[in-house]
């Protein structure tokens, strides 16, 4: 268990006063039994939203909604939780094969937040994309299980890809992306989910913090401690599904804190409304994560 | 003599025709409504058969043409769309009635009321437990991948307690002569308001027949739906209210048309916002509450923080207010799920399940492929089956192009595609519809035909209208029923064998007369108000211009140049090429005018449209025949005409409240505008000899200027009238005594005796013309007045418009 000081800063400068508006945040960092506990958390929101209220989503994401007051020429909000977070332990690969995975979705009948079944179809930000469906199948080739194809497919797209934070916009299409052979954390996950997907394994784009710890000699982590977003792949029912993080070629483990997933951006981008997070509002952002001595 | 005379003058017996009904043969294998089994004509259609029979050639034309004229008149209208262009239709009446029995339409009813309660639990299911995916009685898939699940509302309970209160089912007849559910509309049902209107429009066809036969009324089906809607708000001050997609939307008309019947406001997604988990319309009085929202928009187009983001015609936070229970709405957001035409290779089964009983009426036989038995089924007889799309809603041959004879791809190819994507697909068996009489070329011929039947929840439970509309095949082939391709609707008459009741909308309160307050405006018809009467003002200006410049041209040929010369300018600030007879400017003006006036229609009366699309039908027309000079000059005098025509029908009808005043002010705006800048213009000491008398004419103050004054024209006596005189009604000063009138009725024209900014920057405005003297008001003066005119209108906007 590694227990973190977890600190998120946006901020706005507006031009023009903006008009009134309502904004959806998913910041707050998720509560997932045995892998990650949320110990507590505050949000501050300046200058004082006229409405704020909270409510979870369909996919179980905890959603602060404000609408703010007319006239803004700033927004400040500021995100402090504790957040402790399970070592990733190596597994056995319990999943089926990949073929084997279709008689099992047939036969599972849930379809509550976390069922596969809402991650089989292309969704509105994930459309088939014919050259990165020929590149899973190529890459995914040799693999016996449903967790092998994963990861394959997580390096061949870390391989083939190159991180670029200036390459992609938040609205910048997977298929773009992987024709770029350029992106960030959204463009790597979008685009390993659409693999996935038509592979027939139901994946899902999850959100999240990632802590960068420059190991002894090596190169810090892409993305140091930031906002950052992976891949929740489902391996069948027995092993269930496991997360792959393609940006950094590796399982999410104890440096990733996930805020939420859904079927792609869409479904957990940090700030819905009026807001975006980058862009046209001369927004800024900054994440901090601390390991603090329990 | 015309032939009806002739008949009557003939004497002896009316002479009968027989309308081709002697060689009027039901299609083989197929029921009809007019003929029964045994080949004798049916009873119930006795009446109207033998009517029609009776009238003469012309006769029939006329009782036609009552029908088509009161149409024509109400301007009932549907959009249709060709080849990417959207152009409104008049509604395709197809004369003659279809005929139902009473009897029949009880047993008809009561299956659709069972219906309805099983779409009704089935949406408590979807948007609940899922018990039905759970236990293995429906495929996961074709709920987590149906665009129409809208996973925000999952778990969110209705306000009423209900999910449906109003829907629609298309039905047909089967070859038993039993009635088959062919689609069901749960999304956001339309036709409710064209089918009382093709129902005046018939009876006005056949009013001896409609009311020799007891014919059930329609009126109390939307008598109690309107109080049920009022009777469903938990506050009693807010209103109830329609939500449009707008006026694109192919029955937008309808939208107004209910909006006005009911008495209920007509409201698209950015009138509304969402405060403290209530949905709140912006009006000229500030945020006011809706408590009950008649949902005519697609789901997901509601709200996009949460539901499609990129609609631009929702209201954020849509979803937060129906979480927090802050509205009703009709029906729900998701309800479009249950039209999902999957779903009907299911309810059959379902049906126990949910409602404890068998469905009461079958619906198409429906296979969905996605399932290996449902495959084989479809490969082993093709010939009857007709593929589309699995999570489609609607006839299937409403949409072309979507579907496709199973047995057309040949064994092979079909099983390929089944093998592919099955679980995409559906087949349903080819409906063979029944027929009933039309009157095509004056003979009666069966046409197929399926009908539309309505359902609303009131108090009492679910209520079907006594009626509905039929859809008519232009030809012998069912997917020919499409209006879209030529199909027609006709009344539908449920004849009883007594007397039914009359029924009227407006019931009679208990208790003395009470006045009501009229509604709050909401700020955009206020905006759209505001700009109808400055474009319809405008295009006044620009008339009279163009006139003044073609009469010079005829008087004086060459000589008129320098007057051209400064009216020109004056055009081409309008947009508008003076060498045209009737420039395009001018059109594109009018076109202004009337999408203006068509984003308020539900405020409009008939006639007022009428006029206003009559004014603009005959511009367009001009404009590809009229040539610059006297032609041009005649042609736009008759334009003026008609445009004063429009004038008076609205500021004689329209009620003497805000939406008034807007309309008002924008015209008083305009006005003064255009007046500052043509004096600006012409009574400048550099304007030509003769811009005096021009500014005289085109201020129509020709005959007051003559009375007032004993002498010709001086840029004095022109002043003097045109800009302080505040009596006439062309001059700037008239204009701001007028709009200083109405803005202080307007709501928080002044707070505790301290004007609002409007105010003050009007009350200036108005005070300097008082002041000014002929000699002070120059053209320096005049222009910096244009300018603080010009402010008072984004005040206006600042304050009420948005």
């Amino acid at each position: 268990m590694t227990l973190y000081a977890l600190r998120l800063a946006i901020h706005y400068d507006f031009a023009r006063p903006t008009g009134a508006g309502r904004q959806l945040f998913r910041i707050l960092p998720a509560e997932t039994p045995g892998v990650q506990r949320l110990i507590q958390s505050r949000v501050i929101l300046a200058p004082a939203p006229a409405e704020r209220l909270e409510f979870t989503d369909f996919f179980g994401t905890r959603v602060i909604e404000v609408a703010m007051p007319p006239g803004l020429t700033r927004l400040d909000l500021v995100l402090e939780a504790e957040v402790e977070r399970a070592r990733a332990e190596p597994e056995l690969d319990m999943s089926p094969r990949v073929a084997a995975l279709a008689a099992e979705l047939a036969d599972w009948r849930d379809i509550g937040p976390a069922s596969p079944h809402h991650f089989r179809a292309p969704s509105r930000r994930i459309p088939p994309m014919a050259a990165v469906a020929s590149f899973a199948a190529a890459a995914t080739r040799g693999a016996r299980t449903v967790q092998e194809a994963v990861i394959a497919l997580g390096e061949a797209l870390h391989d083939h890809m190159t991180f670029d934070a200036k390459a992609t916009e938040v609205d910048t299409s997977p298929a773009h992306a992987f024709a770029l052979r350029r992106g960030v954390c959204q463009d790597f996950a979008q685009i390993m989910v659409g693999g996935l997907r038509s592979l027939g394994i139901p994946a899902a784009y999850v959100a999240g913090y990632l802590r960068t710890r420059p190991p002894p000699g090596k190169p810090r982590l892409v993305g140091a401690d930031a906002m950052h977003a992976w891949v929740r792949a489902w391996a069948g029912a027995k092993a269930g599904w496991i997360d792959y993080d393609p940006t950094n070629a590796c399982r999410a483990g104890a440096d990733h804190i996930d805020v939420g997933f859904g079927r792609d951006y869409g479904d957990v981008a940090p700030v819905t409304g009026m807001l975006r997070l980058d862009g046209s509002q001369a927004g800024s952002h900054s994440v901090d994560i601390v390991e603090s001595v329990g | 003599m015309d032939r009806t005379a002739q008949d009557k003058a003939g004497g002896g017996a009316p002479v009968r025709r027989d309308r081709g009904l002697a060689g009027y043969r039901p299609l083989p294998g197929v029921p009809d409504e007019l003929i029964g089994p045994d080949g004798a004509l049916r009873p119930l259609w006795r009446p109207l058969i033998g009517h029609v029979q009776g009238l003469s050639d012309d006769d029939l034309t006329r009782a036609f043409g009552r029908a088509d004229q009161y149409l024509r008149d109400s301007g009932v209208f549907y959009r249709q769309y060709d080849a990417g262009q959207s152009v409104e239709r008049p509604w395709p009446l197809a004369h003659l009635p279809v005929l139902i029995d009473e009897a029949d339409w009880t047993r008809l009813s009561a299956a659709l009321i069972q219906r309805a309660d099983v779409l009704e639990s089935l949406m408590a299911d979807l948007y609940g437990p899922n018990r039905l995916v759970a236990e293995g009685h429906l495929p996961a898939a074709l709920v987590t991948e149906n665009p129409e699940w809208l996973r925000p509302m999952v778990g969110v309970r209705p306000r009423s307690g209900h999910y449906l209160h109003f829907v629609a089912f298309e039905i047909g007849r089967g070859p038993d002569g039993n009635w088959w559910v062919l689609a069901d509309r749960t999304q956001a049902p339309s036709g409710a308001g064209y089918a009382l209107e093709g129902r005046v429009a018939t009876s006005r066809a056949f009013s001896d027949v409609f009311e020799g036969q007891n014919v059930h009324r329609l009126a109390g089906f939307f008598r109690d739906f309107r109080d049920t809607l009022l009777a469903m708000r938990e506050d009693r001050e807010a209103s109830v209210a329609i939500l449009t997609p707008g006026p694109l939307n192919e029955t937008y008309y309808e939208q107004a048309w209910l909006a006005r019947y009911l008495g209920v406001a007509l409201v698209q997604g950015e009138d509304l916002v969402v405060e403290k988990g209530h949905l709140m319309l912006r009006t000229v009085s500030g945020l006011r509450p809706v408590d009950v929202l008649w949902r005519r928009l697609d789901g997901s187009f509601a709200d996009p923080l949460e539901l499609d983001p990129a609609s631009r015609i929702g209201t954020p936070g849509m979803v937060s207010a129906l979480r927090q229970g802050g509205l009703t709405m009709v029906n729900s957001l998701g309800s479009g799920v249950v039209e999902t035409r999957a779903l009907m290779a299911f309810l059959p089964k379902l049906a126990p399940h949910l409602v404890g009983a068998p469905l009461a009426m079958p619906n198409i036989a429906t296979w969905w492929c996605g399932g290996a038995a449902e495959r084989a089924a479809v490969l082993a007889d093709p010939g009857r089956m007709v593929l589309s799309p699995a999570l489609g809603t609607g006839l299937p041959y409403d949409r072309q192009g979507e579907t496709e004879l199973a047995a057309g791809l040949g064994a092979g190819k079909l099983a390929q595609r089944l093998g592919r994507d099955g679980a995409a697909l559906v087949a349903q068996e080819a409906v063979t519809l029944s027929t009933t009489p039309a009157l095509v070329d004056g003979r009666i011929v069966p046409r197929p035909m399926s009908l539309r039947v309505f359902l609303a929840r009131t108090a009492s439970g679910w209520q079907v209208m006594q009626g509905g509309f039929a859809r008519i095949g232009a030809a012998a082939d069912p997917s020919a029923l499409a209006m879209q391709r030529g199909g027609a609707a006709a009344d539908v008459w449920i004849v009883s064998g007594s007397d039914v009741p009359a029924i009227s909308m407006l019931a009679q309160p208990a208790g003395p007369y009470r006045r009501m307050a009229p509604g709050a405006l909401p700020s955009r018809a206020a905006d759209n108000l505001f700009w109808l009467g400055r474009y319809v003002e405008r295009v006044e200006g620009i008339v009279r211009l163009l006139r003044a410049r073609n009469i010079r041209l005829v008087e004086s040929g060459r000589a008129a140049g320098p007057m051209l010369k400064a009216i020109d300018p004056i055009a081409e600030s309008y947009g508008l090429d003076p060498a045209q007879g009737i420039p395009d400017g001018l059109i594109d003006t009018l076109a202004a005018a009337i999408a203006s006036a068509g984003q308020i229609r539900d405020r409009f009366s008939p006639d007022g449209w009428s006029a206003l699309a009559d004014l603009d039908k005959t511009a367009r027309r001009m404009a590809t025949r009229v040539t610059p000079g006297d032609d041009a000059a005649r042609a736009l005098s008759a334009l003026l005409r008609k445009l004063a025509g429009f004038s008076g029908l609205v500021n004689e009808n329209m009620y003497r409240f805000l939406g008034w005043r807007f309309l008002t002010i924008g015209r008083q705006h305009e006005r003064a505008m255009a007046m500052t800048g043509l004096l600006a213009a012409l009574a400048d000491a550099g304007a030509p000899a003769g811009a005096l008398d021009l500014c005289v004419e085109l201020g129509d103050s020709v005959l007051t200027h003559r009375r007032r004054f004993t002498m010709g024209t001086s840029r004095e006596t022109v002043i003097d009238l045109l800009a302080l005189d505040p009596m006439n009604p062309r001059s700037i000063r008239h204009q701001l005594d007028g709009m200083m009138a109405q803005v202080n009725m307007l709501p928080g024209a002044s707070e505790y005796g301290q004007l609002s900014d409007l105010g003050r920057a009007m009350l200036r405005c108005q005070t300097e013309v008082a002041t000014e003297t002929p000699e002070t008001l120059t053209t320096e003066v005049l222009d910096a007045l244009r300018g603080r005119i010009a402010v008072l209108s984004d005040l206006l906007t600042g304050a009420y418009l948005r």
